[in-house]
């Protein structure tokens, strides 16, 4: 009982870190792709909520929706400027395409927002059993975390779109030989890889304040989580970023706060070693 | 295969944020003028040859201001309480030297961005390329601390404010002078406010930001606290930056504190606050570094009732020419009325104790100057040594023994705790007694 509170606050931010970090195992896993914009990507989406709330004084769990759609853009306009052309290439194109896609979102993001630390001042109080008091945006963002993991798994298994990305993941060859625009589904990949980006950024907005550079922190947990639950498996993602919620919960239990990214960062390294495609990976 | 790729990524990865964190962004900016101003109070300069028009000379101020990073709340404070003073002391004609020139003042200054390898690269630049006669150091007692070094290193005077780490002032410097109290005293009076008001409160959770200075604040109050026989329940400290309390706050719940004390700035305070509120902790006191005394702490809402903060200066303090007299001190400058109104004119805000000790940097110079009558560096060194004043911001004096020269140790806190007013937050002085405007919210929760 004692330790509940450490758990609960743990596992209701790793839903949140999980849709990160799905965003960013769903782009692997279709395209063989790292994308080192993924952390600038979620600091947009928290500024895209941190927009319309304070200057059209939408509500930000709406602004969701828009933030969630803008991110899908956004990500297929990356595909298309910075990614397509270098596809076939060697790993190390793409991988320096998505770094200069982050260097150059941070360098405008600081220059339109500076880094400055921003807050949404929305408050929906707490919610409390027993001894244990929970905030209720904490509480919505891990039951929207949830919804948008169950709606990124109708798309995939329910509808022909996300058959064809299925298809895509699987075998690029064969699929273009079944006549699927398979450039057009690498696009829209990238872009539900970003828009998972952009809506886990707007729910951190709502909990935390933040910075144009704040995502930076985010990336760095996808991808201890991507290597936990398996590169290219999204609802590995999933359980991995719930597992790293509850040890982000749990450790200060029993040890210093600062102790946190030491033990994360051993784990990450532990399961490189022992275990390279991840608690829930599937070998290529 | 994928671990190479992985492993790869990963170090790139460290090597984007190191190469982000080092990217070159110097923006030189000018200073702002601020739109209102009143005449500043000057004294008689040392040699009164008022017939004579001496020629007028240009000194150079150099500082860097945290115009974006995480320190820029206080920061852009501070500096519009330096510029005011600035403004001030130039449209009342400058300050008369002994040989009967004018000198009048020129900033120079730069956006440390709130980093700190930042700092030293841009005093450098003040120090060799700008020329700078005097500097200012930057807000916090981390920057500050990184550009003290290179003040002594160049032999120009600094004056530092938002700057509250006594650790600086052990170093053998012998041109850097503190206007703050220092940290070592910053929440120890919070601790003499809880044992007046309640002493069978016992048990305390310090929880700070690891940083130099709160770090600082939070071992003193620690040796202080366990040398009043309370039991320190938690210690514990918190990265930079850290949005995150809830394990704080769950460890605080567990250990079941009288009083919470700590914080570091004002981002991190203000979040902790509000953390504290929604997380609905049973807490009697809660006492935090920097953040509550800023006005902005308000946004906070219903989470900011009852947090106390210490201040280094508040509008509602009285300290005036009666009271320098009555202390056998000198008085120097605006009275606190003629300071809040000449800022609120500027600015259209009142001023928060930063703005206060930005200003107040600048009118120790200028009185250090008025006094040696000169500019270089040696007069006004030993003018500053000799200062004992009482002035709008309180008593100032410096300590002048080689082992903490510079040290402040004639200005003391004051404790502030934020209360609703008519459905309006507002800031009541609750401590020291002498100086309370209301009887201190106990217990909190």
């Amino acid at each position: 009982m004692e330790n509940l509170s450490f758990l609960i606050d743990g596992l209701l931010l790793g839903f949140v870190y999980g849709v990160a970090a799905m965003g960013l195992t769903l782009i692997w896993g279709v395209m063989n792709v790292i994308n080192l914009a993924h952390g600038p990507i979620i600091a947009l989406g928290s500024f895209g909520v941190y927009l319309l709330f304070s200057r059209l004084g939408m509500n930000p769990y709406l602004a969701l929706i828009f933030t969630g759609a803008a991110g899908l853009l956004l990500g297929i306009v990356i595909y298309w400027i910075a990614i397509n052309r270098v596809i076939e290439a060697p790993h190390l194109s793409s991988l320096l395409a998505t770094f200069s896609v982050n260097m150059v979102i941070i360098g405008l993001g600081t220059a339109a927002f500076s880094t400055t630390p921003r807050n949404i001042d929305y408050s929906l109080g707490s919610l409390t059993f027993n001894t244990i008091t929970i905030p209720i945006s904490r509480i919505i963002a891990a039951v929207a975390s949830i919804i948008f993991t169950a709606v990124l798994y109708l798309f995939l298994y329910r509808t022909t779109l996300g058959k064809y990305v299925r298809a895509v993941a699987n075998n690029r060859a064969a699929a273009e030989l079944m006549g699927i625009p398979s450039r057009r589904i690498l696009a829209l990949s990238f872009g539900l890889g970003s828009t998972l980006a952009a809506l886990a950024g707007g729910l951190i907005a709502t909990i935390f304040p933040f910075t144009i550079l704040s995502g930076g922190v985010y990336e760095l947990k996808s991808f201890v989580i991507g290597v936990l639950g398996g590169l290219g498996n999204p609802l590995g993602a999933l359980i991995g970023g719930l597992a790293l919620g509850l040890l982000e919960g749990i450790i200060p239990a029993f040890l210093p706060v600062t102790w946190v990214p030491v033990l994360e960062f051993a784990l990450f390294v532990l399961i490189l070693l022992f275990r390279p495609t991840g608690l829930f990976g599937v070998k290529k | 295969m994928n671990r190479n790729i992985i492993l790869m990524v990963t170090l790139l990865f460290v090597l984007s944020i190191s190469l982000t964190s080092c990217a070159p962004q110097t923006v030189e900016t000018q200073a702002p003028q601020p739109q209102a101003t009143q005449p500043v109070i000057t004294e008689a300069p040392a040699t009164t040859e008022e017939t004579v028009m001496g020629e007028e000379k240009t000194a150079i101020i150099g500082f860097t201001a945290s115009q974006t990073g995480k320190l820029n709340v206080e920061s852009i404070r501070q500096i519009n309480g330096l510029n005011l003073w600035m403004k001030q002391v130039n449209d009342s004609g400058g300050i008369k030297l002994a040989d009967g020139s004018i000198v009048k003042f020129e900033a120079k200054y730069y956006d440390d961005e709130s980093n700190k390898d930042r700092v030293q690269e841009l005093y450098t630049r003040l120090a060799t390329e700008d020329k700078a006669d005097f500097m200012i150091s930057p807000y916090s007692s981390g920057l500050a601390d990184a550009a003290a070094v290179i003040a002594e290193q160049y032999e120009k005077i600094m004056i530092t404010t938002g700057a509250a780490s006594d650790s600086t002032y052990m170093k053998g410097y012998t041109l850097v002078y503190q206007a703050y109290t220092p940290a070592s005293k910053y929440l120890t009076g919070a601790l003499d406010l809880l044992m007046s008001t309640d002493p069978n409160a016992k048990k305390i959770a310090i929880v700070h930001e690891n940083d130099k200075f709160s770090t600082d604040v939070s071992t003193a109050l620690d040796e202080y606290a366990k040398s009043k026989g309370y039991e320190v329940v938690l210690f514990e400290g918190y990265d930079s930056g850290a949005t995150d309390f809830a394990p704080f706050i769950n460890k605080i719940q567990d250990a079941a504190p009288d009083a919470i004390m700590g914080g570091g700035h004002f981002q991190d305070g203000s979040t902790f606050a509000k953390q504290l509120f929604e997380k609905k902790t049973p807490v009697k006191f809660v006492a935090l570094l920097v953040a509550p005394p800023e006005p902005s702490f308000a946004e906070l809402g219903d989470a900011a009732i009852g947090i106390i903060g210490p201040s280094q200066w508040e509008p509602q303090a009285k300290f005036t020419a009666e009271a320098a007299q009555a202390a056998g001190l000198e008085w120097y400058g605006p009275t606190g009325e003629e300071f809040i109104s000449a800022y609120m004119n500027a600015f259209n805000e009142e001023p928060s104790y930063h703005a206060a000790g930005g200003y107040i940097a600048g009118l120790l110079l200028q009185k250090a100057i008025e006094k040696a009558g000169a500019l270089d560096t040696q007069s006004v060194a030993a003018a500053l040594d000799s200062l004992d004043l009482l002035t709008f911001f309180g008593h100032l004096k410096f300590d002048t023994t080689p082992e903490a020269h510079g040290l402040q140790i004639g200005h003391s806190m004051i404790y502030i705790q934020w209360v609703s007013k008519d459905g309006n937050l507002v800031k009541e002085v609750v401590w020291p007694t002498e100086g309370a405007t209301m009887p201190v919210i106990y217990p909190l929760r």
